[in-house]
């Protein structure tokens, strides 16, 4: 909403000396976001007076019809003009920037010569001065002082404050709710627009005949005006102000009812009466009626959409936007005013269903003044009258469904209560008729609850809360204080929180970068990817209304999206990356497109039963943590040529999360997509798989653009168990025998599962098993492999023997050789 | 072994162990280095130095004089061995010395054997605020980011025809035949956690959630489709606007500095009344101190208590809600949120922000 001060100021007495800021300040603390202040007054710099035409001289030798003026500005001898518009005569008042002017776009005016000619100055159209976009000629103006400055004449004199409006304050998509606002807070009086008309009574015979036939209507009422110029050109002042508001003139008709909606925020709508056949309908729409709006949108209707119609069907989308066959045009010489009050719901969803938010619905669908709407139409029946000629016809049509404001009981202690300012009975009530309330102290409960019934401008107030709010914002929010609420004992982050940190806390101190990436992704990326067909990870989210339509499904895992930011960072000239990220993937719940959408009430707590019924349809989204390695892992320089990163690096990134986490990460042979299938690291926790890490496959990183090699790793940390009370480890006193043992066994078997059969033989004594060496050899025999470890045993109770020492490792060597064939090289 | 008795005799005599010891001493002291040194010790004190002979010698004297030849042989070895220890330890450290010179690299000619890693700043300021809201006795919320409608909008007193739910850009969950109907949304802000909080604690409840939350703004400096909110909310007996205030006053001390305070805006969301914008003092803004926009909040609609289950003429409560990045641009100047959220490793490990 644009509000010009200019115009603010008819209806609020602002003080003379009032600042711009000041004005700001007001709107801001009555809760109207000042979104921009449009300082007119800079606008054009330099001299800009108002002129006389002295001479006109046509020149013609030229390509296009040029004329050379002379116009008087008040100095000794009128100025040498070259001009090329022709809408102008000798006499007229036109606006002339002198040299040393500039005009909106830097555009500087000087003294040149031009067609042959001094050009000492420039005649000004409105767009060029930037106060319309009206170029088709020069501005001639009605009125003026020869030489005074022109800027108050064209209105160059204003500011104008552009307000963002909360959908509870619709009353201030007007002028007069503005200006209401802007006089309570600046304490000034407030001269209400709706007092320029009185409001006439409905008579017994209709101006045209009319049937209501919807209750989404509250109110219809018509008047109209005969044998005028309903096309005729605004008068100045009104085009200056709808210019100013934002819009554009289009004719006397359509100029009164938008410029009677900005200043009282009642939308209205004039059609030619000669257009009209038989009878007026106001009716909800019927299936397959089609209406062409003013937008030139041909628009099927909906059984809901309300309309006016006559004999040939729907004219216009009640309270939204009128239609083409009945619109007022040049030709038009009686017109029929409707100022009509419409349901704020049937509005809203009109509009929405046709995505067609016009000044009119968006005024409708947050509340109108439905006491204004007589009033409305007498208002611009008149100023119709005024511009256009022609005379009102007496019929007054008045169909009023208006239902009674509701009262709503407010105890009188409650804004005190709930803001924690103690506002005073008087307050309480000087606020609430501040706010338009009307209030009976009921003499019940001792006075202690107001009845208070709200002003018809205020349909968004019907709660105590309301009311309350109205009381803290008009006596100023900048009287709460301060104070804190005494805390409650909390119990903390939760194991999972404190979890969560530990993990990203403990990649990041080794090495590893943060980072996060939308959760959006391609059809396409599963199959880069490598994703078997019937691979569930395929089955995913759709976002309906994706911004980029090329990814509209939600990550299954997070590596999925996570390679974006890889790349990114690839192309961006980082080769050495070690990333991770940590966020939720979405997984549609099992069956969910077969469970009944569930209505949960708003107006009690829904049962837990239907709850559980209505989440049911949510998609299991479990956190999960992925990390990419390329490049190298260890850089080259001073020591050598470095490490590249590899299958046991991604391995590695899941064993610090679990050692965050504080369980144990055994990890077996694995085969899985993204990964390389002989470079997969199945991992488990207590037998639980819970993710997966190695080398990405050569085709996955072919066709994602990765380097060849990159590691990578997923986990569900959700599927992680919270580790329980952890018992303290038995602390041995006396020193460990160290025994080499090397098994040799067939390529096949994975050394994991050597180790662990080496560490069930060993039993108890066994402290600690390590893999130091792979070895093969033809020696050995054919595709066999030497796996050597390092035994650490110890005894709680005494220093072991080293024939202890032996007798255990051939217990360990003993199962691996039961399970594998192993045996020992000697 | 040569020699004859009168000369070994001759060795124990008091002016030839003098000389003994000095002609020792000066061997040992003239030694440059631990092979010459040891060379110096045998010829001092071997089995055929002077004080090693003339020990032999004690048994060829005549009885009475042995003890006191005795006594004065050990004594000049022991001079003798004194001197050598102590050239020993000279020679010994010059050599130490020396090996550590020659060990000396140049430390600045070295190349990082280790990453570097960081956290995101974005997670390490909701971490910060999480500290915050907990030392104060809060908890932290969790919530789902795809979301019933009910849970994003009705529940927070945003019906189907509420203007609020055309000014929040949703994202929309296609349903089976991908379509609309699916009755789900990317939540378009934390407050829904508020309704998940309600619905399963019983006041008093103290909670802070932060979390990510979508709307469908293009990416450009200043928005993006995806960012991150932090809500608060309290329901407690006797909770007033005032407390709110003061809340989000101890709230920007911490994340603006000490010099911060708040500024309450009479604005509008569904789900508070009264609602309010808060801008808060930047001392530390890198254009100069001002006001700025920081987040929403108000006190909690009774029609969303009710929906909840929680009386509203029993308890009363307040809620919040602030953009994370935001803050995090504010406070350290960045100008293109870009940046934060494209993923370069460069952010997070240029922008160290404390936890």
């Amino acid at each position: 909403m644009r509000i010009p001060v200019s115009w603010l100021s008819e209806y609020a007495a602002l003080p003379e000396d009032l600042s711009t800021a000041e004005i700001d300040a007001a709107l801001v603390d009555a809760g109207l976001e000042v979104e921009a202040v449009h300082d007119l007054r800079a606008q054009v710099t330099g001299p800009l007076v108002v002129g006389r035409v002295a001479s006109v001289e046509e020149l013609t030798e030229f390509k296009k019809p040029i004329r050379h003026c002379h116009v008087d500005v008040g100095e000794d001898e009128p100025r040498s003009i070259i001009c090329g518009a022709r809408n102008f005569a000798e006499g007229d008042l036109v606006v002339v920037a002198l040299p040393g002017a500039v005009l909106p776009g830097g555009f500087a005016i000087g003294s040149r010569k031009t067609y042959g000619r001094l050009s000492d100055g420039m005649i000004c159209s409105a767009r060029e001065l930037g106060v319309s976009e009206d170029h088709e000629g020069i501005m001639v103006l009605p009125e003026g002082t020869v030489g005074a400055d022109a800027r108050p004449v064209v209105g160059l004199d204003d500011v104008v404050f552009e307000l963002a409006i909360t959908p509870d304050m619709g009353y201030c998509f007007s002028l007069r709710g503005v200006a209401r606002e802007v006089a309570h807070r600046l304490g000034v009086a407030f001269d209400d627009p709706a007092g320029k008309a009185a409001e006439p009574a409905a008579t017994e015979h209709q101006p045209y005949p009319l049937r209501v036939e919807t209750d989404g209507c509250n109110r219809f009422t018509l008047r109209e005006v005969r044998a005028v110029d309903a096309y005729a050109e605004s008068p100045e002042w009104m085009a200056r102000r709808l210019t100013q508001a934002g819009m554009r003139p289009l004719g006397l008709a359509v100029d009164v009812t938008n410029y009677l909606m900005l200043e009282l925020g009642h939308p209205l709508h004039a059609f030619d009466r000669d257009k009209l056949e038989d009878v007026l309908v106001v009716r909800r729409a019927e299936q397959g009626e089609k209406l062409t709006t003013l937008d030139g949108a041909e628009r099927a209707l909906d059984p809901e959409d309300m309309v006016i119609c006559d004999a040939t069907g729907p004219l216009s989308l009640a309270g939204v936007m009128g239609g083409q066959s009945s619109e007022v045009d040049e030709r038009t010489r009686n017109v029929l005013i409707e100022a009509a009050h419409w349901d704020q719901v049937a509005i809203a969803r009109t509009s929405r269903r046709h995505r067609l938010s016009s000044e009119a619905s968006k005024r409708y669908e947050r509340g109108v003044d439905s006491a204004l709407s007589l009033i409305a139409a007498q208002r611009a029946a008149e100023l119709l009258v005024e511009y256009g000629g022609g005379t009102l016809v007496e019929e007054v049509a008045d169909v009023d469904h208006r239902r009674p404001v509701a009262a709503i009981d407010l105890p009188v202690d409650l804004p005190a209560k709930t803001i924690g300012v103690d506002y005073d009975r008087d307050t309480v009530i000087a606020m609430l008729e501040a706010a338009g309330c009307a209030i009976e102290s009921s003499t019940v409960d001792s006075g202690t609850v107001l009845t208070v019934t709200p002003a018809t401008w205020r349909p968004d107030l019907t709660d105590p809360a309301d009311l309350v709010e109205e009381v803290a914002r008009l006596h100023g929010y900048a009287h709460i204080p301060s104070s804190i609420p005494r805390a409650i004992a909390g119990t903390g982050l939760t194991p999972q929180q404190r979890r969560r940190r530990r993990v990203a806390r403990a990649l990041a101190d080794n090495g590893f970068i943060e980072t996060y990436t939308f959760p959006f992704v391609s059809r396409e990326r599963a199959d880069e990817l490598g994703l078997d067909e019937k691979d569930p990870q395929r089955d995913a989210v759709a976002v309906l209304n994706p911004l980029d339509d090329t990814a509209p499904l939600l990550r299954t895992t997070v590596l999925a999206s996570l390679v974006g930011a890889v790349k990114t960072n690839l192309a961006r000239g980082t080769r050495d990356l070690a990333v991770f990220e940590e966020g939720l993937v979405f997984q549609p719940a099992e069956g969910w497109t077969e469970f009944d959408l569930v209505d949960l009430p708003v107006s009690r707590r829904p049962g837990d039963e239907a709850i559980s019924a209505a989440i049911r349809r949510l998609p299991v989204q479990p956190r999960h943590l992925a990390a990419i390695l390329c490049g190298t892992a260890v850089p080259a320089g001073v020591e050598g040529p470095g490490r590249q990163v590899d299958w046991a690096d991604a391995i590695e990134a899941a064993e610090i999360v679990a050692e965050a986490a504080g369980v144990e990460l055994e990890t077996a042979q694995g085969e899985t997509a993204p990964w390389h299938p002989g470079r997969c690291a199945e991992l488990r926790v207590e037998g639980e798989v819970v993710g997966h890490a190695g080398e990405l496959h050569p085709e996955v990183c072919e066709a994602l653009g990765l380097p060849r090699r990159t590691a990578a790793m997923e986990l569900d940390l959700t599927a992680i168990p919270v580790p329980d009370l952890a018992p303290a480890p038995v602390i041995s006193h006396y020193p460990a025998t160290l025994i080499d043992v090397a098994v040799v066994v067939a390529e096949a078997v994975p050394a994991g599962e050597v180790e662990a059969a080496l560490r069930e033989g060993a039993g108890e004594l066994l402290d600690g098993l390590r893999l130091f060496d792979v070895y093969r050899d033809a020696k050995l025999g054919e595709a066999r492999k030497s796996l050597a470890f390092k035994m650490e045993l110890r005894s709680v109770d005494r220093t072991l023997t080293n024939e202890e020492g032996v007798a255990i490792r051939d217990a360990a060597v003993a199962v691996a050789a039961e399970r594998f064939g192993a045996t020992i090289r000697e | 072994m040569s020699t004859d008795n009168d000369n070994q005799a001759g060795l124990v005599q008091p002016e030839a162990l003098i000389r003994a010891v000095k002609e020792a001493s000066t061997a040992i002291e003239a030694a440059d280095g631990l092979d010459e040194l040891a060379a110096a010790k045998s010829a001092c004190l071997g089995d055929k130095a002077p004080v090693s002979l003339a020990r032999r010698a004690i048994g060829s004297l005549p009885g009475n004089e042995r003890g006191e030849a005795g006594r004065n042989v050990n004594a000049a070895r022991q001079q003798i061995t004194a001197v050598y220890e102590a050239r020993k330890a000279t020679l010994e450290a010059a050599e130490a010395r020396r090996i550590l010179r020659e060990e000396t690299v140049d430390v600045t000619a070295r190349t990082p054997r280790r990453r570097t890693g960081a956290r995101h700043p974005i997670n390490v300021q909701m971490d910060r605020i999480a500290d915050l809201f907990v030392a104060m006795g809060y908890e932290i919320g969790e919530g789902p980011e795809v979301e019933l409608e009910w849970f994003n909008f009705d529940a927070l007193n945003i019906h189907p025809d509420h203007p609020a739910r055309t000014m929040m850009d949703t994202f929309h969950i296609a349903d089976g035949d991908g379509e609309l109907g699916s009755g789900m949304v990317l939540r378009t802000h934390t407050s829904t956690v508020q309704i998940h909080t309600m619905l399963t604690k019983e006041p008093p409840i103290y909670t802070v959630a932060p979390g990510r939350v979508y709307r469908t703004d293009e990416l450009d400096a200043t928005h993006s489709p995806v960012f991150h909110q932090t809500e608060g909310l309290v329901v407690d007996k006797g909770i007033t606007m005032a407390d709110l205030k003061g809340t989000l006053d101890h709230f920007a001390k911490s994340v603006f500095g000490p010099e911060a305070k708040t500024r309450l805006r009479p604005s509008y969301f569904p789900f508070t009344e009264p609602s309010a914008e808060v801008d808060v003092w930047f001392s530390a803004h890198k254009d100069g101190a001002r006001w700025i926009e920081w987040g929403g909040c108000g006190m909690v609609n009774p029609r969303v208590l009710r929906a909840c289950g929680i009386d509203p003429d029993v308890y009363s409560g307040f809620a919040f809600g602030m953009g994370v990045e935001r803050a995090l641009m504010l406070r350290h100047g960045i100008t293109d949120l870009r940046d934060i959220i494209d993923g370069d490793v460069r952010f997070p490990a240029g922008l160290r922000v404390e936890e």
